[in-house]
């Protein structure tokens, strides 16, 4: 029988504390977190394979820093979920706040519902897939990694965007700074569909268009000033 | 020959010949002009501020004979595996990619023989840090770069950066030409190209938020590691006292003489207050809260000698950090280098091209050549004495003062030269009982 840890009677230190020494066995195993009642720093600091259910909604930096754990949300999410993830994976059932993924080095962040602005700030690495729709401001300064929205994405998408690859498949309401929309290639294609296929999403790679650096603000030019 | 007197040609005040070269580098170049180090202008500083020492009224300890103690201990509000220093002075952040692999391991050797700490910087932990301090406090900036759980676990202390003395409510940037293979891997960019370190933290904005941060960085590391939150000097007693609603175990509190590795001349010099007049606010919105010595004040920005500590001390400041005057002690700006120096346009001592990766002393550069010249074994020697010399100094002044620790300095020790200073940190200007502001004047 999966552990279950009711957070009406277990705090949240007690919490972490067991699921990050259950991390630490490398053991594989299983836990539900019951009543999280958007509790803040909920499973962070995972470092090692374990999965773990939370059984509601949570509050900021769910999953923070998450490495090798599949920690799943069946509820939402509050503001910076799965910051810094290294691997592993994290699925919110319902919506994501600001800042999800953000500085994300690796693994794969699953929001099956929409997340707000700011999704995949600074990512540095990680696989965000968004089934809904994402915020403004979205990838600001992303550097390496995917942020794939297979809704819609608002205003100033991947400002000062480095490396990292965007692929919406509806609309864009406005590109920052330096973003701007590329071909999208057979490899992209390839990396589009695998991506689609881990997250579990209902959409073909070819409905997708790909975005990313016009690489103009890489070295600082006194011509380009006006555009920051 | 015209025997008529002449006016002798007045250079103007306003327009300097200074001046004068800026407008024309900026004519000519279309830019601002970027540099290294901290604000460079005259202004009230500890310089400002003397000791009365021991008299009638006060006994003073015996030199090399009475003890006067030096340790510090910071992180006692929450954390259970405080920091414990021999010294009141630790080594200021500064970057991996500023700064060469061979300097951070001087800075690392250095402070650990002399019993304090180092600090890492924007840009991640070096195994060469790490490995050689004894003691390392991690940056946790906005960039984020070469962040990750297992260096944030394996630190003894965690520094959320929210600003810098030298650019308060400024970002960085690190020029691509020092962006070499290590330190774009490290960051998770492509080499060569200009690297933004961001003004404001990707998760979180305000001290409501920041509390929140905290308890993460906590609940991650077991709540072993100490948080210090170091500020830019701008709004000392607010500032101080949101740090300490945050949960912070240590504020840093850096003034406008702090260095930073490079960003616009017009914001080194223009924005920010002096720390001379960042500490007493500071030291107030602690002692207002019941705080003050339980959330530890370290002051940094501008401290080059055993009196400024003592002085800094003096102010209600528990430990002092210094950046500048440790790359110094290492050898920046080493007058044997001046004929490099020239040929780069400056001359040592005024050398703060430090963007530029040209650095001739091997500290403030990736270029392996230069690199070279900096032996970190040696450099941390220098840099291990200066920091006793430091502690000597200041510990002299507190036994004058009739002081058995270091601590125990206050401001009713110190006097004033000057308005300003007496007005900054609230003593009395020399050869009265009054400062501007006093109550009852």
């Amino acid at each position: 029988m999966t552990p279950m840890l009711d957070m009406t009677k277990t705090d949240l230190r007690s919490v972490n504390t067991t699921l990050q020494a259950a991390a630490r066995r490398q053991a594989n195993e299983a836990y539900e977190i019951l009543n999280p009642r958007g509790a803040h720093a909920l499973a962070c600091g995972l470092d090692g394979p374990l999965s773990v259910t939370i059984k509601g909604s949570t509050g900021y930096y769910c999953a923070g820093m998450n490495k090798d754990a599949t920690v799943t949300v069946e509820g939402s999410a509050g503001p910076g979920v799965a910051e810094n993830m290294m691997s592993g994976m994290v699925t919110i059932e319902g919506d994501a706040s600001q800042y999800a993924g953000a500085t994300g080095h690796g693994g794969l962040l699953n929001i099956k519902g929409n997340a707000s602005s700011r999704c995949g700030i600074s990512m540095k690495g990680i696989d965000i897939v968004v089934h809904g729709n994402i915020g403004h401001m979205s990838a600001f300064m992303a550097q390496k990694g995917n942020l794939v929205v297979l809704g819609d994405a608002g205003e100033a998408l991947g400002d000062s965007l480095y490396e990292a690859r965007l692929f919406v498949r509806g609309s864009v309401k406005s590109l920052g700074a330096d973003c701007t929309e590329k071909e999208m290639r057979p490899e992209h294609l390839e990396i589009l569909a695998k991506l689609l296929e881990q997250a579990g999403a209902d959409a073909k790679p070819e409905e997708f268009k790909r975005y990313g650096s016009a690489r103009k603000l890489y070295n600082f030019n006194i011509d380009h000033a006006s555009e920051y | 020959m015209d025997k008529t007197p002449r006016t002798e040609p007045r250079q103007s005040w306003t327009f300097s010949n200074s001046i004068n070269s800026e407008i024309r580098r900026a004519a000519e170049t279309g830019i601002y002009d970027i540099r290294g180090g901290g604000a460079k202008r005259r202004m009230p500083h500890f310089d400002d501020l003397l000791f009365l020492g021991a008299s009638m009224s006060r006994y003073p300890l015996e030199g090399y004979r009475e003890r006067c103690e030096t340790a510090v201990t910071l992180g006692t509000r929450f954390a259970k595996k405080p920091i414990e220093l021999r010294i009141p002075i630790t080594i200021a952040g500064m970057s991996f990619g500023s700064l060469s692999a061979n300097a951070k391991e001087a800075l690392g050797r250095g402070a650990t023989m002399a019993g304090t700490s180092t600090t890492t910087g924007d840009g991640g932990m070096t195994e060469e840090e790490r490995g050689h301090s004894e003691k390392l406090v991690y940056q946790y900036l906005p960039s984020r770069y070469g962040m990750n759980p297992d260096d944030l676990r394996r630190a003894d202390a965690i520094e959320v950066v929210v600003g810098q003395g030298a650019k308060p409510g400024g970002g960085g940037m690190l020029l691509g030409q020092k962006i070499t293979e290590r330190v774009a891997s490290m960051r998770d960019l492509p080499m060569g190209i200009d690297q933004r370190s961001a003004c404001r933290h990707p998760d979180w904005t305000g001290p409501d938020d920041l509390e929140i941060k905290i308890l993460e960085l906590r609940e991650i590391t077991n709540w072993e590691k100490p948080i210090y939150i170091k500020i830019g000097g701008a709004r000392p007693y607010y500032d101080t006292a949101l740090a300490v609603k945050a949960g912070a175990d240590v504020v840093v509190l850096d003034g406008m003489q702090g260095g930073t590795a490079a960003t616009q001349d017009v914001f080194i010099e223009h924005v920010g207050q002096p720390t001379l007049a960042c500490i007493r606010p500071a030291v107030k919105a602690l002692q207002d809260l019941g705080m003050h010595r339980e959330v530890q004040l370290v002051v940094s920005g501008g401290i080059r000698t055993g009196a400024d500590v003592a002085k800094a001390l003096a102010l209600g400041a528990d430990a002092v950090s210094i950046g500048s005057a440790a790359l110094i002690a290492l050898g920046d700006n080493d007058p044997k280098y001046e004929a490099e120096y020239q040929a780069l346009g400056s001359t040592a001592g005024a050398y703060d091209d430090w963007h530029e990766g040209r650095d001739p002393a091997g500290i403030t550069t990736q270029d392996p050549a230069l690199m070279a010249r900096l032996d970190p074994i040696a450099a941390g020697r220098r840099l291990r004495n200066y920091l006793n010399v430091l502690t000597l100094e200041c510990q002299t002044i507190a036994r004058a003062c009739g002081h058995n620790h270091v601590h125990n300095l206050e401001p009713e020790d110190l006097c004033a030269l000057t308005m300003e200073a007496a007005a900054m940190a609230q003593v009395p200007l020399a050869g009265t009982d009054w400062y501007p502001g006093k109550p009852g004047f």
